[in-house]
């Protein structure tokens, strides 16, 4: 596997403000590469200047290859690029939409009729081929977004929160449209906030305060002793009345760390103490019928934990 | 370096014919205009109301007010029988003159003495007080001469001719209509407005939506999309200035007393500055809303101070020079010229060479702004 995108102590600065701070990472190619982080993180940042939008402040990169500083027009013709917010012209059709962006990449002939009519296939989107995009709903527009950012065959396609407002389902066939898209070699730079869908990534990033505080593949960030310290292991208890139980298990001596997951408990614990002894807390307050079993952390956990190991050290740096 | 120009010409041409609404204001309002302009506003003072207290019984009374109605500036309204009711009847508005004729007047006359008449003057009016001013003295004068002569006559018995007459000629727009005056200045003031404010919107509205980030990371330069917008509505500005010569030519019967060419050419010359504003506005504006307010900004002294409505002659340095900058004064310049008093481009030549230079000026200017704010 060659590297597809390779970042070198990017930095960004808005004036005082450092947006994206040292960020260094490399992208394979045909992975899916998952970029978390919350809002104001820096991430939109990190892709702007990754796709020649905004000019970094220090350090360098390639994507596909090409220097973003001078090889932007190369860079241009090898990427996609699909915006945080819905950006094609509503007042055009689909069609219209597609026939633009082909025509804008220089695409001509019978190579334009080849290209236009594959993504409408890879979408599915000829039913609404005469449709205003104003009138698709959300999940529609980002298949026509896609279609659109992958008109002129690129190598590489960055998605910035692709799947922020649709609906699951639209959510989980966008993603399977991205696997497909993967296993035909194309490289996807993909943010998300959706931890589901960080867990489908070959590779995760997580940025926050504009500093990368990890990278790589979920199950091995799993494994990170910063996650799971010695002397400690996971557990997921499930329960009625989870938030009371919470607040119980938080107070509890050999809980280090405790989190609601889905419907469930997470929390890090003492190995020394029993399983039991949750059982007994929870009973204490008059909670019976908890199920305790052993657990891996999943990527929230991970990130959480990091996130406040990380915001300690900025503390105890001040 | 216009790579993406005829893709964004396309795309633009169909999003305006998307939009039909747009297309019949930028249609509709021009014409509205016009006949607004055309007809409405006319600085031509005719019969002017007015109110007379005549005190004096004599006939000399009645011919000096025939005098006054043969103007044609003045209508006698009402009579009155006070000055009370004179000085009210100014007051309420409804007449703009009142006209007192003292009880001595036939008598003064007759007796050679010098006979007064007081003309009242409501002056909140300006255009209306200075020209009934005019007016009047020159009626007292000429009243004043012809008794002179006749008196004159009668001792030294020679003919009734007054020494020296003033014969003016207008020389164009002999009925000094205000239509052939106004018209012309008004398609330089539909021009800027139209193109101005829609190529602003039109990229402006690019980047409200998001589009326009997305128009960066392809291939498109920022010349080819600059050229691809400014194009579009550059024709839509030269279909303008046909439909509205045309509607000047046969609504409003203004003649075009020079070259219809040369008109054309400079029409398009000035568009390139009309357009040029946009492009510099929608680099500086974020939204629609500020854009239309940046567009005001060029928009009060197009319409103020350069000679459409009021003569630059007359107004303070500052602002004649504030107007001096604006490309509508010179364009003003130029239309009338040509077609009032079929000027020719070497006539016209200062006004053409500072339009050139103001558009390339703006020109350059806006499209360095452009490329940087997208660069």
């Amino acid at each position: 596997m060659t590297t597809a995108i390779e970042i070198t102590g990017l930095t960004k600065k808005f004036g005082d403000v450092t947006a994206v701070d040292g960020v260094s990472l490399s992208v394979q190619n045909g992975e899916i590469f998952g970029f978390l982080g919350p809002n104001g993180s820096g991430k939109s940042t990190l892709i702007r200047m990754l796709c020649g939008l905004i000019v970094p402040t220090a350090g360098s990169a390639h994507v596909a290859g090409y220097d973003i500083l001078n090889e932007t027009d190369d860079i241009r013709q090898t990427i996609g690029y699909m915006s945080q917010q819905f950006s094609l012209y509503e007042d055009l059709t689909v069609w219209e939409n597609v026939n633009f962006y082909a025509h804008v990449y220089g695409l001509k002939g019978e190579n334009l009729k080849r290209r236009r009519n594959d993504v409408i296939d890879l979408t599915h989107i000829g039913p609404f081929r005469d449709r205003r995009a104003s009138a698709l709903s959300g999940g529609w527009k980002q298949r026509l977004a896609l279609s659109c950012a992958l008109v002129h065959e690129p190598k590489i396609i960055f998605l910035d929160e692709p799947t922020a407002g649709i609906d699951p389902v639209a959510r989980r066939e966008l993603w399977d449209l991205f696997f497909q898209l993967s296993g035909l070699g194309i490289t996807l730079f993909v943010t998300t906030h959706y931890m589901d869908e960080a867990e489908r990534c070959s590779r995760v990033g997580y940025i926050f305060n504009s500093k990368l505080i990890t990278f790589g593949e979920p199950d091995d960030l799993k494994k990170l002793p910063d996650v799971t310290p010695a002397g400690a292991r996971w557990v997921e208890v499930t329960c009625p009345n989870t938030t009371v139980a919470l607040g119980a298990l938080k107070r509890a001596t050999y809980v280090r760390d405790a989190t609601i997951f889905g419907q469930s408990i997470h929390l890090l614990m003492d190995s020394s103490d029993r399983l039991d002894r949750i059982t007994e807390t929870l009973e204490q307050i008059g909670i019976r019928g908890a199920e305790v079993t052993a657990a891996r952390p999943s990527l929230e956990d991970v990130f959480v934990t990091l996130t406040k190991r990380f915001a300690g050290n900025g503390n105890l740096a001040k | 370096m216009f790579k993406g120009f005829t893709s964004i010409f396309y795309k633009e041409v169909i999003q305006i014919s998307r939009d039909p609404l747009t297309l019949a204001l930028m249609m509709l309002v021009p014409m509205i205009q016009l006949m607004v302009f055309g007809y409405a506003i006319n600085t031509d003072v005719r019969n002017i109301k007015t109110a007379v207290y005549n005190l004096d019984p004599g006939p000399q009374s009645r011919e000096l007010l025939q005098a006054f109605e043969n103007t044609d500036y003045f209508k006698i309204f009402r009579y009155v029988e006070s000055d009370d009711e004179l000085n009210s009847s100014i007051i309420t508005g409804r007449v703009k003159i009142g006209i007192k004729i003292p009880p001595d007047y036939s008598d003064r006359l007759l007796t050679n003495r010098q006979a007064t008449v007081l003309v009242l003057i409501d002056g909140s009016d300006s255009s209306i007080a200075t020209q009934s001013l005019q007016v009047a003295s020159q009626v007292g004068l000429t009243e004043s001469l012809a008794r002179l002569s006749t008196q004159l006559q009668s001792s030294l018995s020679r003919t009734s001719q007054l020494p020296i007459e003033v014969r003016p000629k207008m020389l164009f727009n002999p009925d000094s209509r205000s239509a052939n005056f106004m018209v012309p200045g008004l398609i330089a003031i539909i021009l800027q407005i139209i193109t101005t404010l829609l190529t602003a919107f039109s990229i402006v509205r690019e980047r409200e939506q998001g589009t326009l980030e997305q128009l960066l990371v392809t291939p498109v330069r920022p010349f080819g999309l600059m050229l691809g917008k400014l194009v579009p509505y550059g024709l839509i500005g030269i279909v303008e200035t046909f439909t509205v010569l045309t509607v000047m030519r046969l609504v409003f019967d203004v003649p075009i007393k020079g070259s219809l060419l040369l008109l054309l050419g400079l029409s398009i010359l000035f568009l390139f500055t009309a357009l040029a504003i946009g492009l510099l506005i929608s680099t500086k504006a974020q939204s629609q809303m500020q854009a239309l307010q940046l567009a005001w900004l060029i928009m009060l002294p197009s319409v103020l101070l350069s000679g459409f409505m009021f003569p630059r002659e007359s107004m303070p340095a500052i602002m004649r020079f504030i107007g001096y900058l604006v490309p509508a004064t010179h364009f003003m310049e130029i239309i009338r010229g040509i077609v009032l008093r079929g000027a020719t481009l070497v006539d016209l030549l200062p006004e053409v060479l500072t339009l050139i230079f103001m558009g390339i000026v703006l020109l350059v200017l806006s499209a360095f702004r452009f490329r940087k704010k997208l660069a």
